[in-house]
């Protein structure tokens, strides 16, 4: 009996005991560790995977940065401020996942910074006005949440591990950009069309995000029969869908598809189709703010040479304090 | 950059609190190990998960190895009588 993992794998591929031994303890639902023998394909997967997510959160910090400073009172901007520090945090903890897999997060970053890998595409939209701070907690990090509560469950250990505290730390995310938007909402006429104007904004970037749909996925069937993934994009965004579709009449804010209704017989919500052409012109670099994002990106990767440098003269100064504590 | 050697790695071992062993959390660089104590706070107690952090440099962790896992352990895997349920116990006898 073939196992569920060799399904694209070639036919010339000879039963590796080893690879048995590794679908077998997949297919049992246990976890993989750093230390156990995987295939090349499983371990080269995760690593574009985790390093892509590590990306997007430390790209993500970008868009919400911008508004730090014009928070519109000192209760905001402690949460903006506690929010981006959390995407530091997430990031630093995809990046040491990663690393389990044998690379160094230096290297990663400088695959970034060359552009040959990648962050999530909705990072490359701009946040125009403060509602957006609020659009951004409610949507992307809805899909965020969405895309990585059954990542919790992914088969390898330290990336799984790593989730379980990203979405605990999430749920706050996207609690504070619905209080936030509600608010507006429920605001001054201009306040609430500025929340109404981000909410159209970020609605299919944010449903898009959650990637291409099923029958364009070019690493899905892999992944999960790797237990990478656990669903389809497609299955996913319907998630999403349905998760925000009761909550944007709450805030009272009319998403902008005329074709989202409930539908009974289905018991989801029915939706219009995504500009897929948009994310891969996004995917593929041409979004409004890609350059931005990259050029800053290496900007702050190279102001802060200075800092790492001065530390690693002080750790070779001060050998004492290097010593295991 | 490429040129920057990389910072050394560290485990980090968090207590989240009294009365229970430190666990692993993860890891992370750092130049020396002051700082990783630091940066070992700002990462993994944002929300008071800890009242004490251990920061051990990665390279000084020696590990089983998962090739030989079945032997390793195997002493133990036919000794069933090192637990308690191996022993009948008369039914009068309440707790023991």
């Amino acid at each position: 009996m073939r196992s569920k993992g060799q399904i694209e794998h070639d036919e010339t591929d000879v039963a590796d005991p080893r690879e048995l031994e590794f679908q077998a303890l997949i297919d049992s639902d246990q976890r993989i560790e750093p230390r156990d023998w995987m295939p090349d394909g499983y371990r080269k997967s995760l690593i574009r995977q985790i390093a892509q997510h590590a990306h997007s959160e430390i790209v993500g910090m970008q868009p919400e940065g911008n508004w730090i400073t014009r928070a519109p009172s000192l209760r905001r901007k402690a949460i903006l401020m506690a929010k981006v520090q959390d995407e530091a945090g997430h990031g630093l903890y995809l990046y040491c996942a990663a690393e389990t897999l044998g690379v160094d997060r230096s290297e990663l970053i400088d695959l970034l910074d060359q552009g040959r890998q990648k962050y999530s595409s909705i990072f490359n939209y701009p946040t125009l006005t403060w509602a957006d701070v609020g659009a951004i907690g409610w949507l992307v990090d809805g899909a965020a949440i969405t895309n990585q509560i059954p990542l919790c469950r992914c088969s390898f250990g330290p990336y799984a591990r790593a989730m379980v505290r990203v979405c605990k730390e999430e749920s706050f995310h996207q609690r504070q950009g619905f209080e936030s938007l509600y608010a507006l909402s429920h605001g001054t006429t201009e306040q609430h069309a500025m929340a109404q104007d981000a909410v159209n904004r970020w609605w299919w970037p944010s449903v898009e995000m959650l990637g291409p749909p099923d029958t364009e996925s070019t690493h899905s069937a892999q992944s999960m029969a790797w237990g990478i993934k656990r669903f389809s994009n497609d299955e996913l965004r319907q998630r999403f869908i349905d998760m925000v579709a009761p909550q944007a009449v709450v805030l009272g804010l009319t998403p902008p598809d005329p074709e989202l209704r409930w539908n009974e017989e289905r018991g989801h919500y029915d939706f219009g189709k995504p500009d897929f052409e948009e994310l891969r012109r996004v995917v593929g670099g041409d979004g409004p703010c890609n350059r931005q994002r990259a050029a800053h990106h290496l900007k702050a990767q190279e102001d802060g040479a200075w800092v790492r440098a001065a530390a690693a003269a002080y750790a070779t100064k001060h050998p004492a304090a290097s010593a295991a504590a | 950059m490429s040129e920057e050697t990389p910072a050394p790695l560290w485990e980090v071992f968090i207590r989240s609190k009294r009365g229970l062993a430190h666990n692993h959390v993860g890891s992370l660089h750092a130049p020396d190990a002051e700082m990783a104590l630091r940066n070992a706070r700002d990462v993994y107690t944002r929300r008071m998960e800890g009242v004490s952090i251990w920061v051990v440099p990665s390279a000084m962790i020696t590990a089983s190895s998962p090739d030989e896992k079945d032997s390793f352990f195997d002493p133990a895997a036919d000794k069933p009588y090192r637990h308690p349920t191996f022993y009948s116990i008369p039914k009068e006898v309440q707790q023991l």
